[in-house]
């Protein structure tokens, strides 16, 4: 009897499982099935043992053949729905069956800093040639199960990144290889330092030159959570997990323009999940993803311990493969590799030696891998418009101008160095010598004739002193109406309404009483922050597409395209300020308001190599971004990792890399390539942030003051170094660039 | 105590049995082209949110030199008066354009009648300020209505730029009714930091107190 129980509550179990997954009990037949369910159960002390079997053994059946076909008619938002199921394996069961034995790091259960992040030391062995071979990895990823209600849903918080981020570091100090596990749907968007942008775009930005092999494996892939911790060296993937740029429901909410408040149709949601390209299978095609780990169908549950067999079997084959691609004796492993990759079933000598401890060269060799890995991610939205003769013209003129500049700089710079060294030397000793003989005679002759001093000019030969006329360059077409604005702080601080045509034209946007900055079009800051005539546009023809062919959105684009008359939401150009050159990357409101996707990606980190190539500063002038484009789905989450590994490897050579915010900036670019810059500044009355209001509202249920993105909130975070008057930018940014670039500019 | 004492907040009872309202005049900030949005028997909403940020119902547009101003309304409670005859009009500076009448609640009630009948000492300086030693003994002790202050007695210690400083009570004495600041907590110039009562006074405070309590809802 005992046990008709519980194959009647395995059965029970399985039925509710399957309406949870496919979202109602009417798909199928699911209701009529667990209406017989019903009639069997409540007969159980009615009808003979034998005939409960047999009854229930049709039931399961039925059941089976359910799985089945759920399991082949599975939509992305199914997907969803079992990655959610409170029924879904965790870090905490993989921690337990795939691993031999571990040590949870940074606090245990909810007595830790953030129990959403985990951390644990682990051993896991593999039977080598009939030896159980024992290795030690990091194992950090997300846990939402075991103690659900101190998890907080696997949403990580800024300091429990900055957890991971710490024994990241501690992993790179011992040497051994990190194991990341993404059961994110998404970061906590709270900006309390140390900020849940800056944070993610911090690990990000350390993990691109982590001297360790890294594997990540994503089952639920929420955007910037998810990045935070999945910069990796091989990226698995679960069969039924997704990974995504923002969650289906918020995804519909944006494109349907949804209000706060309004409940989103199910169908919406439904249609978004398919159009956003979460699943496995999309995310291989896309190659954001390396390789998709088999789960039983539905998904695996908390006691699939056949498939933790599995999950141990490919974590350990994806280091091993990671390290044997460094090492310089490994044809045969390689080959044995291939082999063991085709088989299905997992004997106990699957595994092959390899020594997960890696040498300098074979690090060197690991990061070499990682940076193509990425520069080479998401490159499937990218179009560049031209012919092929240009195209070719422009590989010969970036080829020839890389040797140039190498022969420029490592060659001839460092001898013309070594040459100004000793002719400084010599001329300051011959100056001592001729100071002291000539001295007393120069005096005398200065006094006779009263020699002036020339003022002081600048590197270009600028005046340092003169100041930046506004009007007779160029005048904001705002300011073409006869009309007054009232400042937003009129009522606090008591401004006087402004004429348009005095505020947009002599004030430059700004409120001349409490020093308010309206917003202004991004015309106005290439006229008024570089020197007249020094910007040379580059990849001006790289075009924005519609990689994931979602629907209506080619003709969105097209709309920006005409409006703009540009072909994506980056401007990427070299320009003076006040004599020094500086390569700018700078993202504009009116295209898609400045959303990144794959094109604006390549472009960026086109302008972080020019910038290397070229040895000039990087600048990055944010005049407003909404984040990643979600029309790309993961493709533009990848440009997260794929620019922060560009930026990375500028400031390692040497550069300097200067982020300034204007008007609002949000999400992943904040959370990636612009939050990891040393230096970041912002001009006032200007938002900064990773979450919108709404956004936060509806994650944590709590609101938040109407100042929380401000600048100057950012200031006191420390998220930014300093606030900028828009007047004042053309001499602060010339500031900064002498004084964190050094008199070289490349200061290394 | 005296009977006039007696009478005198009877009549301010009274006042506010009879009409349990704040009438609230809204004023235009400036000339220019008026535009109602609400009627006359309107429900309106003021200022909500955690953090009053969510501005309240839309009363009316001021249009002056092409800058449409709208006019928020601060407080709930219903619209009593629309000026209806300036609607599309031009509206000189400081002109009366409606009233909104708000229905008092009984903090709102208790408060008034304090504020005529308490003697407030305000903030000297911006800083942070904590009661004396002593009086905070007291206060701990004893509870702060059993706390009376003298002119000339120390009450508050003011915390400016690192720097201790007594502060001296100078006013009516009486015992330490309502306290409208919080220790450790930086207070404005002039904000009321007590409203102090004169004994004579105590018992027609309270009793004021609960019978607002109980009488209003």
């Amino acid at each position: 009897m005992q046990e008709i129980r519980k194959r009647l509550t395995k059965i029970e179990e399985r039925l509710n499982y399957i309406s949870q997954v496919k979202g109602s009990e009417k798909w199928g037949n699911v209701d009529s099935v667990l209406q017989r369910f019903v009639a069997v159960r409540d007969a159980i002390f009615d009808i003979s043992t034998d005939k409960m079997a047999t009854k229930i053994h049709t039931l399961e059946d039925e059941i089976s053949f359910l799985e089945e076909r759920a399991e082949e008619s599975l939509t992305g938002m199914d997907r969803v729905r079992i990655v959610r199921s409170p029924l879904r394996f965790s870090l905490k069961d993989i921690l337990e069956n795939v691993y031999d034995d571990y040590t949870e790091l940074g606090g245990e259960e909810e007595a830790s800093i953030d129990a959403s992040m985990v951390c644990a030391k682990a051993t896991v062995s593999a039977k080598i040639k009939g030896k159980t071979v024992t290795q030690q990895v990091m194992v950090i990823g997300h846990e939402k199960g075991h103690g659900e209600e101190y998890r907080n849903g696997g949403c990580s918080k800024p300091w429990g990144n900055e957890k991971a981020l710490r024994f990241m570091m501690v992993a790179q100090t011992e040497g051994i290889p990190i194991h990341a596990y993404i059961f994110t749907p998404g970061s906590f968007p709270v900006e309390e330092y140390p900020g849940a942008g800056q944070q993610i775009a911090r690990n990000i930005y350390a993990m691109t030159k982590l001297e360790v092999p890294i594997i990540s494996i994503i089952s639920e892939g929420g955007s910037g959570g998810a990045e935070a911790i999945g910069c990796s060296d091989y990226r698995l993937m679960f069969s039924h997990g997704y990974y995504s740029v923002i969650s289906p429901e918020g995804g519909a909410a944006i494109e349907g323009k949804v209000r706060e408040g309004q409940k989103i149709p199910m169908e919406m949601v439904e249609s978004c999940a398919e159009r956003l390209k979460i699943t496995a299978t999309d995310n291989l095609r896309l190659k954001t993803i390396d390789r998709i780990v088999e789960e039983p169908l539905l998904g695996a549950k908390r006691d699939a311990y056949e498939f933790f067999k599995r999950v141990k079997y490919e974590m350990i084959r994806a280091t091993d493969e990671v390290v044997l691609k460094t090492k310089s004796l490994r044809a045969f492993r390689n080959y044995e590799m291939k082999l063991n990759r085709s088989r299905k079933e997992l004997g106990d000598d699957a595994h092959i030696d390899v020594s997960w401890e890696l040498n300098r060269d074979e690090m060197a060799r690991l990061l070499e891998m990682r940076s193509k890995k990425y520069r080479a991610m998401g490159c499937e939205g990218i179009c560049a418009k031209g012919s092929f003769l240009g195209r070719l013209a422009s590989r010969v003129k970036e080829k020839s101008s890389k040797y140039f500049y190498n022969i420029r700089y490592d060659m001839l710079h460092s001898h013309q160095k070594q040459v100004k060294q000793v002719m400084h030397d010599v001329t300051s000793e011959s100056a001592v010598v001729i100071k002291q003989v000539a001295g007393p005679l120069a005096s005398v002759f200065d006094f006779f004739t009263r020699r002036q001093e020339s003022p002081a000019l600048l590197v270009g030969g600028e005046d340092l002193n003169r100041e930046q006329v506004y009007d007779n360059t160029y005048t904001s077409p705002l300011a073409n109406e006869d009309r007054t604005v009232t400042c937003p702080n009129s009522e606090r601080l008591g401004c006087k309404d402004l004429w348009v045509p005095d505020l947009y034209g002599q004030f430059g946007g700004v409120c001349e009483n409490c020093g308010h900055h309206f917003p202004l079009e991004y015309q106005w800051y290439l006229k008024h922050l570089f020197d007249r005539d020094s910007i040379r546009e580059f990849n001006s023809k790289l075009l924005a597409r519609n990689p994931l062919n979602s629907p209506d959105f080619e003709k969105r684009l097209k709309v920006a395209i005409k409006k703009t008359g540009r072909r994506s939401s980056m401007i990427t150009f070299d320009a003076r300020v006040r004599g020094v050159e500086v390569v700018v990357a700078m993202l504009y409101s009116n295209f898609r308001n400045g959303t990144v996707g794959s094109t604006e990606g390549e472009k960026f980190v086109q302008a972080a190599e020019r910038a290397r190539m070229m040895r000039r500063p990087l600048l990055s002038y944010v005049h407003t971004t909404g984040g990643i484009r979600i029309q790309e789905g993961t493709l533009g989450v990848t440009q997260m990792p794929k620019c922060t590994m560009a930026v990375r490897e500028y400031v390692d050579a040497g550069g300097l890399y200067v982020v300034v915010y204007d008007n609002n900036s949000y999400a992943g670019p904040v959370a990636s390539f612009l939050g990891c810059s040393y230096y970041q500044f912002a001009i006032r009355s200007s938002r900064i942030g990773f979450a919108g209001p709404r956004v936060i509202r509806d994650t944590t249920g709590v609101d938040i003051p109407p100042d929380y993105h401000s600048a100057r909130n950012a200031l006191k975070r420390g998220h930014i170094q300093g606030i900028w008057d828009r007047r004042e930018f053309r001499t602060n940014l010339h500031k900064s660039l002498m004084t964190m670039g050094g008199k070289s500019l490349y200061y290394r | 105590m005296s009977q006039q004492d007696t009478i005198n907040y009877d009549a301010v009872l009274s006042k506010f049995r009879e009409d349990p309202f704040a009438y609230v005049d809204i004023n235009a900030m400036h000339t220019g082209h008026i535009r109602f949005h609400v009627r006359e028997g309107d429900k309106v909403e003021g200022l909500t949110g955690d953090f009053r940020h969510i501005k309240g119902t839309l009363l009316c547009e001021l249009t002056r030199e092409r800058n449409q101003k709208p006019i928020h309304c601060t407080t709930n409670g219903e619209v009593s008066f629309v000026n209806k005859v300036l609607d599309g009009q031009f509206v000189q500076a400081g002109e009366k354009i409606m009233t909104i009448r708000h229905p008092l609640k009984k903090r709102e009630i208790i408060e008034q009648i304090l504020r005529d009948v308490l003697v407030p000492f305000a903030a000297p300086e911006k800083a942070k300020y904590y009661f004396a030693m002593d009086i905070q003994n007291r206060i701990e002790k004893f509870g702060q209505r059993s706390v009376s202050v003298k002119a000339g007695d120390e009450v508050f210690t003011m915390s400016l730029m690192k720097r201790d400083t007594p502060v001296y009570y100078t006013g009516e004495a009486g015992i330490i009714h309502s306290v409208y600041f919080k220790p450790g907590q930086s207070m404005e110039l002039g904000e009321p930091l007590v409203g102090v009562c004169p004994p004579e006074k105590v018992a027609v405070v309270e009793k004021i107190i609960t019978r607002v309590k109980a009488e209003w809802e």
